[in-house]
């Protein structure tokens, strides 16, 4: 069955037509261009595909696009605002928090509800937030400490 | 004001791909657009483990509306493989693993390709399996591969047709025969320690798993996209097997999310060239689930590894007995090469006077072992790094003065007879042991709770053919910035960013004027590269970029000289400026690299666009005697280090928690000193994960743990409290200012680190990855009977 939708992405409206199984990831990536989610498991185990709903970190891959509507979806595409990074990106930049780059775009979203909803983490608190993004490359530790490091900088997130 | 960077190696630049990764801008494969004829692929796999094929009925899928075409084995029914050509795009007439890809579907979704390759009905004829590798060893066992003697096999793999052993590598050093090292020398021994340690095949993991997009047009031009570590390889290998000209052949290889060795060779990229074939003009596409990644992709080999080592009374090693028996799953192609590095790397870095090796690759109806981080050394090291420490207790010798005492060394005999390039593993050995604050043991934070330290080292050399080549060019724009041409890949360890300083620092020119032009890489304008894998990149690329960078500059300086009449060899650039040494004159590099320079009086001009190509191949690596081992230089070099763990164990739960790990490595020089550390960190938790990770198989073959849920990754609760890191620089003859790859090693002994780490907490050994808090606490709960060698 076919659905007309309107998603809000990023502060901006996306009307969509979309079959009642297609997830938001699959919508996002397939049909509105916004590669920058992810797509590493399809069953919400590796995190790469996180993005925000209405503030809170979900996995793309197991939202029904359907659902998603009438919510606030936010993507990596929507950190950076007017060519100005977001504190994050910026610290992961820093920090080298960056190899293959493919769980960065989770990462960052998580990290960014993580700091929403509680400014200053401790560090086990970070650790625990990002439990559900898998990375194969970095070691963690340094994301850990450009998370860290935003917090203590009190940079808006 | 914008930075710039003169000079930039040996400095901590910025990633230069950081920036696009964390906007989400970075396109991977799968975020390439190509439109609304796109078809969908989808891979049947066998759901045996040995078999024969007696039918395969597509019919009832083609029927299904939306299908375009099926493809089987006998679409094509030619050989395929980098060193040993054992394996069919699609299973011929037998299946070897439960996973192989036995049918491919194209359809107009992927919906539909995923319903009709349900409908594909296959009829299969059971052959009794094997899964052990040692079993599989053995005369009587039944034989995998019955055509093994008929195979193209490159000159320098032994494969024993009539057995299921693909290669067979010996190597014999000192007082030894076939039958094992001289009774004279045991006999002189003071301490022998014997026994067997074994590891399962584990998976890459990469986060992103593999995709390929493939068109093949009517006139016959073939294009691949594909995440791959080997471009240049899998197009090679692709036009063999399928008739193709080189030359139509284009592949094209973005971004990649994560390789390991997992996307270097081949894998399913000849199946979606295939698939598109029977589709002319329409791309197809065809993602691996995650499911399909654990099992019908790539997975590093098992091991069964028995171990032989004596020393005399003084700690001094004499004498060694060696077997290595890989689980080289049903398809060795690539296995082989990883099986004899781990021959002719037999002893790791030890100076051992009699050394008995065989390292064995061994068929089994299990996923295809291949190329993954480590390349057969995390395998060998993880018994014999114990066997050292036990060797060393047993005399009563601390093992780090053990491991001190026998480490090789700058320009002693190696096992293969091969003279030892510089290195410097002394070094590397006593700052783990100081950074780990060795001998001294802090007391746990409850009271049940052991504390334990372990260390461990490693030797690893790059694995590859005698002649792998590197090319690079650089390519001049108006304002003096450059494009440097390379198809070393961006697989997360900073390949494009060190492009870019060595570009820069052999120009003279800064950093940032420095664009690398390799994404993605395409065949048909990138320059040759052999493949994205041995942790060769800073070396071998890094040495032809150079030697390009280097082309540009002379052509650059004769220009300048014949402008001011001046001598070139009294010229040099800095930051991006022409200077006479001489006459004091300078020449800003800006437009004249483009437009050249004018003769007095604009009497004519000289120069022209300026563009440098570069190269760079080993020539001095010779063959080894098949019996033997033994030959003047097996490998082009040697990087080696040290890594030390502390953990603490809960001997309620057997949990094991991490809490620091130290790691020393001489890379020759740092590039990039901060990339070196992410290497070192980044391979710290992935060594750290491995030990806890084993795929799981049923009685018949099937992987009982396919999934994130079931095999667990080390997450960011699981990474240790502190990595800490220490470089050292020790320049290699050949490297770019001495430089030598470090991107595996960093992995390579974690596992035995902190098995030699557990023993120091509990008193136990553990033999058989994976550990887990069940086999600590079960060993624990057995402490009167340790665990059994197999």
């Amino acid at each position: 069955m076919l659905h007309e939708i309107t998603l809000t992405i990023n502060g901006e409206s996306y009307p969509v037509i979309v079959k009642s199984h297609y997830t938001l990831s699959r919508v996002l990536r397939e049909q509105l261009g916004l590669t920058g989610t992810k797509i590493g498991c399809e069953n919400g185990e590796c995190g790469a595909c996180t993005v925000l709903l209405d503030g809170e970190p979900v996995n793309s891959c197991l939202v029904l696009a359907v659902e998603a509507e009438g919510h606030r979806i936010e993507t990596v595409e929507g950190l950076s605002k007017g060519g100005q990074l977001h504190p994050l990106q910026k610290a992961f930049i820093e920090h080298n928090a960056v190899q293959c780059g493919f769980c960065t775009p989770g990462m960052l979203m998580t990290a960014k509800a993580l700091l929403e909803r509680n400014p200053h983490p401790t560090e086990e608190e970070v650790r625990f937030a990002l439990v559900g993004n898998l990375c194969r490359c970095t070691g963690y530790l340094r994301i850990i400490d450009a998370v860290l490091e935003v917090a203590e900088k009190g940079g808006e997130a | 004001m914008t930075i710039q960077t003169p000079n930039p190696v040996g400095k901590s630049v910025p990633r230069v791909d950081a920036f696009e990764k964390v906007t989400g801008a970075a396109k991977y494969v799968d975020d390439m657009a190509f439109g609304p004829t796109l078809l969908y692929g989808k891979i049947v796999h066998s759901t045996r483990a040995h078999a024969l094929i007696k039918k395969i009925d597509v019919s009832k899928a083609l029927a299904l509306p939306g299908v375009k075409a099926v493809v089987t084995g006998q679409d094509n029914p030619t050989r395929l493989g980098l060193y040993l050509k054992d394996r069919y795009i699609f299973a011929y007439d037998r299946v070897r693993y439960v996973g192989e890809s036995v049918a491919g579907v194209v359809a107009v979704s992927e919906e539909i390709a995923e319903q009709a390759a349900k409908l594909i009905e296959i009829e299969y004829e059971d052959l009794p399996p094997v899964f052990d590798p040692y079993q599989g060893a053995q005369p009587g066992a039944p034989l995998i591969h019955p055509d093994l003697g008929k195979y193209e096999v490159v000159p320098f793999i032994f494969p024993e047709p009539g057995t299921n052993i693909s290669e067979h590598f010996k190597l014999r050093k000192g007082k030894v025969s076939d039958a094992g090292v001289a009774d004279e020398i045991w006999a002189q021994c003071a301490a022998i320690v014997e026994d067997t340690y074994t590891l399962p095949q584990i998976q890459h993991a990469p986060i992103e798993t593999h995709v390929a997009v493939a068109q093949w047009n009517p006139d016959g031009q073939v294009t691949l996209w594909s995440a791959s570590q080997s471009p240049f390889a899998q197009r090679d290998l692709v036009a063999q097997s399928l008739g193709i000209p080189h030359g139509n052949l284009r592949v094209i290889s973005p971004y990649i999310g994560g390789g390991f060795g997992g996307k270097a060779g081949i894998s399913i990229e000849a199946n979606v060239v295939l698939m598109a074939k029977a589709v002319p003009g329409y791309p197809v596409k065809v993602r691996m689930t995650r499911e399909e990644e654990f099992v019908a992709t790539n997975v590093r080999q098992s091991l069964v590894a028995r171990y032989k080592v004596g020393c005399d009374k003084d700690g001094n090693l004499l004498a060694m007995e060696v077997a290595y028996y890989f689980g080289g799953g049903a398809y060795n192609d690539y296995g082989v090469n990883i099986v004899r590095a781990a021959g002719y790397s037999c002893t790791g870095p030890y100076d051992v006077p009699n050394v008995k090796g065989d390292s064995y690759c061994v068929y089994t109806n299990h996923p295809i072992g291949s190329a993954m981080r480590g390349f057969g050394m995390p395998e060998i090291h993880w018994g014999l790094e114990q066997i050292m420490d036990r060797l060393a207790r047993t005399i009563g010798m601390d093992p780090v003065d053990f491991k001190r005492q026998n480490c090789v060394r700058t320009g002693d005999i190696i096992a293969t007879g091969m003279t030892m390039p510089q290195i410097d593993l002394v070094q590397c050995i006593d700052k783990v042991a100081k950074a780990i604050n060795w001998g001294h043991k802090d007391p746990p934070s409850a009271p049940h709770k052991r504390r334990g330290k372990g260390l461990a080292i490693m030797w690893k050399a790059p694995a590859m053919p005698p002649n792998p080549g590197s090319s690079a060019i650089v390519r001049f724009n108006e304002d003096a910035t450059l494009n440097v041409y390379v198809s070393g890949q961006e697989i997360g360890q900073g390949a494009f960013t060190i492009a870019a300083q060595i570009a820069a620092e052999a120009l003279g020119i800064p950093f940032e004027w420095v664009r690398v032009s390799a994404n993605p890489v395409d065949t048909k304008y990138s320059p040759y590269e052999w493949q994205t894998v041995a942790s060769r990149l800073t070396w071998s690329m890094g040495n032809a970029v150079k030697a390009a960078a280097e082309h540009a500059r002379q052509q650059i300086l004769e220009i300048v000289a014949k402008y001011w009449n001046e001598d070139p060899k009294d010229l040099d650039i800095k930051n991006g400026v022409v200077i006479s040494y001489e006459s004091e004159r300078e020449q800003p590099l800006k437009k004249m690299v483009v437009y050249g320079l004018p003769n007095e009086n604009y009497e004519g001009w000289q120069g022209g666009p300026i563009i440098g190509t570069g190269k760079f191949m080993p020539t001095y690596v010779t063959g080894l005697d098949p019996e033997t081992g033994q030959g003047t230089r097996a490998v082009v070099h040697y990087t080696v280090g040290a890594q030390a763990v502390e953990l603490e164990v809960d001997t309620e739960t057997g949990q094991i928690e991490i809490i620091k790990i130290a790691s020393a490595y001489d890379v020759g020089k740092a590039i990039n000193p901060d990339l070196v550390m992410t290497q070192i960190e980044g391979g710290a938790v992935h060594g750290l994960s491995s030990a806890f990770e084993g795929l799981r198989f049923d009685e018949q073959g099937r992987a009982l743990n396919a999934s994130f849920v079931d095999y667990k990754l080390a997450t960011a609760l699981d990474a240790p409290k502190e990595i800490h890191g220490d470089i050292v620089e020790t320049p290699l003859e050949d490297g770019p200012w001495g430089a030598r790859g470090v991107g595996e090693h960093v992995m390579v002994q974690t596992a035995p680190a902190i098995a030699n780490a557990l023993y120091d907490a509990l008193g136990i050994r553990f033999n058989h990855l994976p550990l887990s808090a069940e086999k600590v606490y079960l060993a624990l709960r057995n402490k009167e009977k340790p665990e059994k060698a197999r």
